[in-house]
Order: C-alpha cells, then structure tokens, then sequence
C-alpha cells in the first residue's frame, strides 16, 4: 500500500522519477560534502534551537520517513540490506542521537551558566553508593546490550560469501565498513597520505588533543559555548569527514569506486571519464604558455624544477599560512599556547583543512596533485 | 516469614555462603560499602561516586557497554577457536560447518555483530568524553590510553575480518593491506622508498616492505591468514587487556568519572 501511495504521489508530481532524479543528483559527492558541512554549521550556530525536543522528533521522524520510503526502491534496498551495511543504519541513528543528546545538555548548561543556576551536573559533592546505584544500572544495560545482540544475531545471519579466489576480484572491493571514510579519501589522495598519513596523524592528533586544548573551561560538564573552536573542530572531523564518509563510501561508491545515486543500479560498465591535471600543468602550461621543464637547471634535479610551483604552494600552506593565521584569526589561541603547542595545533589542523580543499580543487579544477614527484611516488 | 524466605536466610547464614560473601547483605550502608570493597570484580568501583556523573544521559554508558562487548567478543571468540582452524584447506568450510551442524551456532553471529556493535560504542564513548571536556587535565594521559584502544579496536576488527577467509575477507583485507604498500620508505610504492638503497641496489622491495610484513606475503594468502589469525586471538588481546587495565585503573587515579571542578 505504501508503495502505491509513494508510486501515486510522484505520478501526482507529474513525473514519477522527478524526486528520486533530484535526490540522486544532490548526492553527488561535491553537493554530498557541502550540504552536509552546511547542514553541520546550520546546527552548530542554532544549536540551542535545533536541539529542542520538538526540532529533534521533527528530524528523527523525517529521516524515517526517507529511509523507509527510499527502502522501497530496489537498489537502495539491496545496499541496506547486506548483512555488513546494517550496523551503518545502526550507527547513523545512535550518532545522531547521541550528537543530539551532547547539544541538548550543553545548551541547557549554557543557558543556565548564562542566567547564573546550577549546571546540570552540579552537586559535585553528592555521593550516592556504588552499590546499588551503579552496579544495577550497569547490570539493566548489560542485560539490554545482551538481549539487543542476540535478537540481532537471530535475526540477521552473519554474511559468507564464495570462498575466497584471489583470481576473481569483485567489483567495487571495499575496505571493512568503518575504513570505507578512509578508502574515500583515495579518491583525492594518494594511497601514502589517505592509508598512512592521515591515519597516523588522525591518531596522533587525538592523542595530541588534551595538551593543545589549553582552555581550562568546559571540563567535565556538557558545553558548546565555552569550547566553539575545539568542538566544532572535533565535529567536522567526527562526523563529517569521519562518519559521513563512511556513509558515503558504503552506499554511494559502485563498481570501479565510481559514484552512484541511491536509487541508481550499480552498473559496473559505467563509463567515468576523468581528464585529471596537475597543479604544473596548470603553472607552466596554462599560465606561463610554456612547456613542463625536463632538464635539470643549475644543479636542480629537472623533477624539483618541474615541481616547484607546487612545492611553494605547499611551503607556503604549511609554514608562511600559520604565521598568516597567527596574526590574525588565531591571535589570541597562539598566545595563549605558545610557539610549540601553537606549531603542533596549526600543523594538524592545517592537514585536516587540505582534506576539504584537495575535494574543492578536484572538483573545481580537476585538479589530480599538487606536487607530482612520481618518481619517488611522492606525490601530493 | 515464607519457606523460601526462611531458606534463603538458612542459606545466607550458612558456612558455604559466608566464605564466599564475607559481609552481611547489602542492606545497610556498611555493607553495600564491603560488597564493592569485598568483590575483585565490584572493586573497579569506588565505593561512592558523584550522583551526578552516573547520570545516564551523562555518560551513555558507552565504555561500560564497549568493556562489556570486549567480553562477550572474548567468550564467543574462545568458543569459535574450538571449531576454527586457520588454513586455506580448513578456514572457510570450518565456517560453513559451523552455521550448518554447530547446535545453537549463533557464536559467529553473535561474534560479529558484537565487534560492529563496539567499533560503534567506542565512537560515542569518546564522543561524550569529548564533549564533556573529559581528557582535559587531569585526564590527559587516560585520553590517550583510550585512543590507542579505539585503534585497537579497529584492528581486531580488521585481523578478525580476513578469518572466515570468503571473497569479502580476502578482498576487504587486500583492500586494505594494500594501504601499506604505500608507507613512506618502508612500503615499496611508498614516496622515497627508492631512497632506501646502498650503491643503487634498493632495500625495499614488494617482498620484504611493510606490506610484506603485515602479511607475511606478497598477497592475502595462508601466511596472511595464519598471522591475522595469531594476531587478532593472542597479540592485539593481550596488549588490549593491558591498556585496558591501565584505562581503568587511571580513570580511579584521575578522580573518577568527570564532572565540574
């Protein structure tokens, strides 16, 4: 019945593929990405209406709806449904809740400190027990987490495919779920950066996070006033570039990692037709009217010449940018941590910010790499 | 009093009884206090915490439930090694034996979907420590601890991902083993790596870079899963245990869970 209201509704609409055609279309990755920073920055600047219970219902019984609706599409279904996308569906209703829940506390907290009452975890110096306050709420979630596990595993039947032929690839192969954000990422970047680099610096960067976060406020209680740089920081990385990738990678990646709508067959002869260029092509051809160098120039190897647009673009990102930004929007951050803690923030930050900019370049310019010293497979 | 009231009291008094329980029922706040102080389990526990930060929506409970996903992964794990055994020949129809002849064969069912479910409690763990501000000092060293676990996390996931050795473990880890093809002078694609040589002779070639070390191969063969095998049921285990212990124990040193100063 549903899918005839669905069917009716669009035929009403005049065109029955009009809204699917539009759908389609806005997840797109370059759209994909913006919509959803846009949709990030829009929460983040109203959070203190966005997360009133009203608002929250509204979206949660909206996303609902979409999924449920789009389920009804052949294509959309087989991707939920395989056994290994549904902690996806999972993980995308408990971020959003738990992100929802974080917001809420932290714009009651706010609002209250505004007005001068107590926050809400107030009280530091009541105690209750261990016993029996604790351990039976930790024994009624175990009991939850152990009922929730087994009517999953019931349910739902852990995936086995074909034995495992390593003279038959299939097509799209895809990183276990939780890396696809990461297999995404390849798409912009070189395997060195998207599998090692970033990876690494992602973790170091978390564990860098308590000795660069000097601000004394915000510790322990629910906040989003007190702490805007360091958690919308946290939240561009967590649930952008972290989560929605990861989404992104799982239902929107087809055959030869090509992009697909939702509702479209993943058709592996798709054709992709990509001209890529790079940052010297841009340099030397376009804005010089000369050909790429090739021969070495006074002792510099030909592959440093040829590069060396690229190579003080980057400099300049990396070491004249942060003196740039640390007279200007960080004046006040880079005083307060000083030279070394300052380094290390903006050298991270810096990293994260070229993830957005190398997706605007590609999808702007068609840029490939900044640097391309593909002789030592160093390319950027 | 009932007959099961007065047995119970029978059974409480009793020798058997009190040499396991060495303090009265937690009736009383002396022993509610003894059963925390008394139990190697319960002990994780201080005997009394802020009423605040046991607040649900506080602190999700979600390293609780992640600690309690590690357990259910290690029982149904251990269970799984008695019907597994990682060779080409075996891996895969072990498997399949499994689901078809195994009485209550949920194990791996219950195995995997446990793993998603703490790759996913893991995530908001630190989400909600993030957002309370929680590895700020004097939490700074526990933060850590608790990323490396996140990243632990994630390999166990991963080693565990290549085990029932079917196309989607095969490639899923080809995928993501050709990763370290790539590291920088270690991984023979990787930038600089022909930097690495004597005379002009390279050092780093496809058969002894990272990625050679990861799976003992130069492709995802029986080598490759016998080392994921080792290292994702003793090796990442055992080091998660231990930083786990340490993750708890700090979490008491540091003050206990968070709240306002």
């Amino acid at each position: 019945m549903i899918e005839s209201i669905w069917t009716h509704g669009l035929v009403a609409a005049g065109d029955s593929n009009a809204v699917k055609d539009a759908i389609n279309a806005i997840c797109q990755p370059h759209w994909f990405f913006i919509l959803s920073n846009v949709a990030l920055f829009v929460f983040l600047m109203g959070y203190r209406t966005f997360t009133k219970p009203a608002f929250a219902l509204f979206a949660l019984l909206a996303f609902t709806a979409f999924y449920i609706l789009s389920a009804l599409d052949p294509d959309f279904l087989s991707i939920i449904i395989k056994a290994d996308n549904v902690p996806i569906t999972m993980m995308m209703y408990l971020t959003g809740f738990f992100a929802w829940l974080g917001f809420r506390q932290s714009a009651i907290n706010d609002t209250r400190m505004e007005q001068g009452q107590p926050l809400l975890e107030a009280g530091s110096d009541d105690k209750v027990l261990v016993w029996p306050d604790l351990v039976y709420t930790e024994m009624i979630a175990l009991v939850l987490c152990t009922v929730f596990l087994m009517v999953w595993a019931v349910v739902l039947r852990a995936p086995l495919e074909p034995p495992a032929n390593p003279s038959v690839a299939p097509n799209p192969s895809k990183a276990p779920w939780y890396f696809l954000g990461l297999q995404e990422l390849l798409v912009y970047f070189d395997p060195w950066i998207a599998g090692v680099l970033l990876p690494g610096l992602i973790i170091v960067g978390l564990i860098a996070v308590p000795y660069i976060d000097k601000n004394p406020r915000g510790n322990g209680y629910y906040t989003f006033k007190e702490r805007k740089f360091a958690i919308t920081t946290f939240m561009v990385g967590y649930l952008i570039m972290w989560i929605v990738l990861i989404v992104f990678g799982t239902f929107l990646r087809g055959p030869n990692w090509n992009f697909f709508g939702p509702y479209e067959f993943w058709d592996p002869h798709r054709p992709a037709a990509l001209l890529n260029i790079d940052f010297r092509d841009i340099f030397w051809v376009r804005w010089m009217g000369r050909a790429i160098p090739t021969e070495d120039w006074s002792g510099i190897p030909y592959y440093l010449v040829r590069e060396a647009p690229g190579i003080a673009l980057l400099l300049g990102y990396f070491l004249v940018f942060p003196v740039v930004l640390k007279h200007t929007v960080f004046r006040r951050m880079a005083v307060q941590l000083g030279g070394i803690r300052y380094g290390i923030m903006v050298f991270l930050f810096l990293w994260m910010l070229l993830v957005p900019i190398k997706m605007a370049l590609r999808w702007t310019l068609n840029m490939h790499y900044i640097v391309a010293i593909t002789e030592f497979f160093l390319n950027v | 009093m009932s007959v099961f009231g007065r047995f119970g009291n029978w059974v409480r008094e009793g020798q058997v009884w009190g040499s396991v329980f060495r303090h009265g029922v937690p009736r009383d706040r002396r022993t509610r206090a003894m059963a925390v102080l008394s139990n190697v389990f319960l002990h994780l526990h201080p005997v009394a915490v802020r009423k605040s930060g046991i607040r649900l929506s506080f602190t999700w409970c979600m390293g609780g439930l992640t600690f309690f996903l590690y357990l259910v992964e290690v029982v149904t794990g251990v269970l799984l090694m008695f019907y597994y055994r990682p060779t080409v020949e075996y891996a895969y129809f072990d498997i399949e034996g499994l689901r078809a002849y195994v009485t209550l064969g949920l194990l791996r069912e219950l195995h995997r979907w446990g793993a998603h479910a703490m790759v996913i409690a893991i995530w908001l763990h630190m989400l909600r420590v993030f957002l309370t501000g929680s590895y700020k000092p004097p939490r700074e060293f526990n933060w850590g601890v608790g990323v490396i676990l996140m990243v632990l996390t994630l390999l166990l996931s991963f080693t565990g991902y290549l085990l029932p050795w079917d196309q989607l473990a095969m490639w899923a880890i080809t995928v993501g083993s050709n990763m370290a093809r790539a590291t920088p002078l270690l991984g023979y694609e990787g930038p600089l790596a022909s930097l690495v040589n004597i005379g002009g002779v390279p050092l780093v070639h496809a058969g002894d870079d990272a990625r050679f070390g990861l799976l003992a191969g130069t492709f995802v063969g029986p080598n490759a899963l016998l080392r994921f095998y080792v290292l994702h049921c003793v090796f990442i285990p055992v080091v998660a245990t231990i930083l786990i212990a340490v993750h708890f124990w700090r979490i008491r040193k540091d003050g206990g869970i968070s709240g306002p100063l």
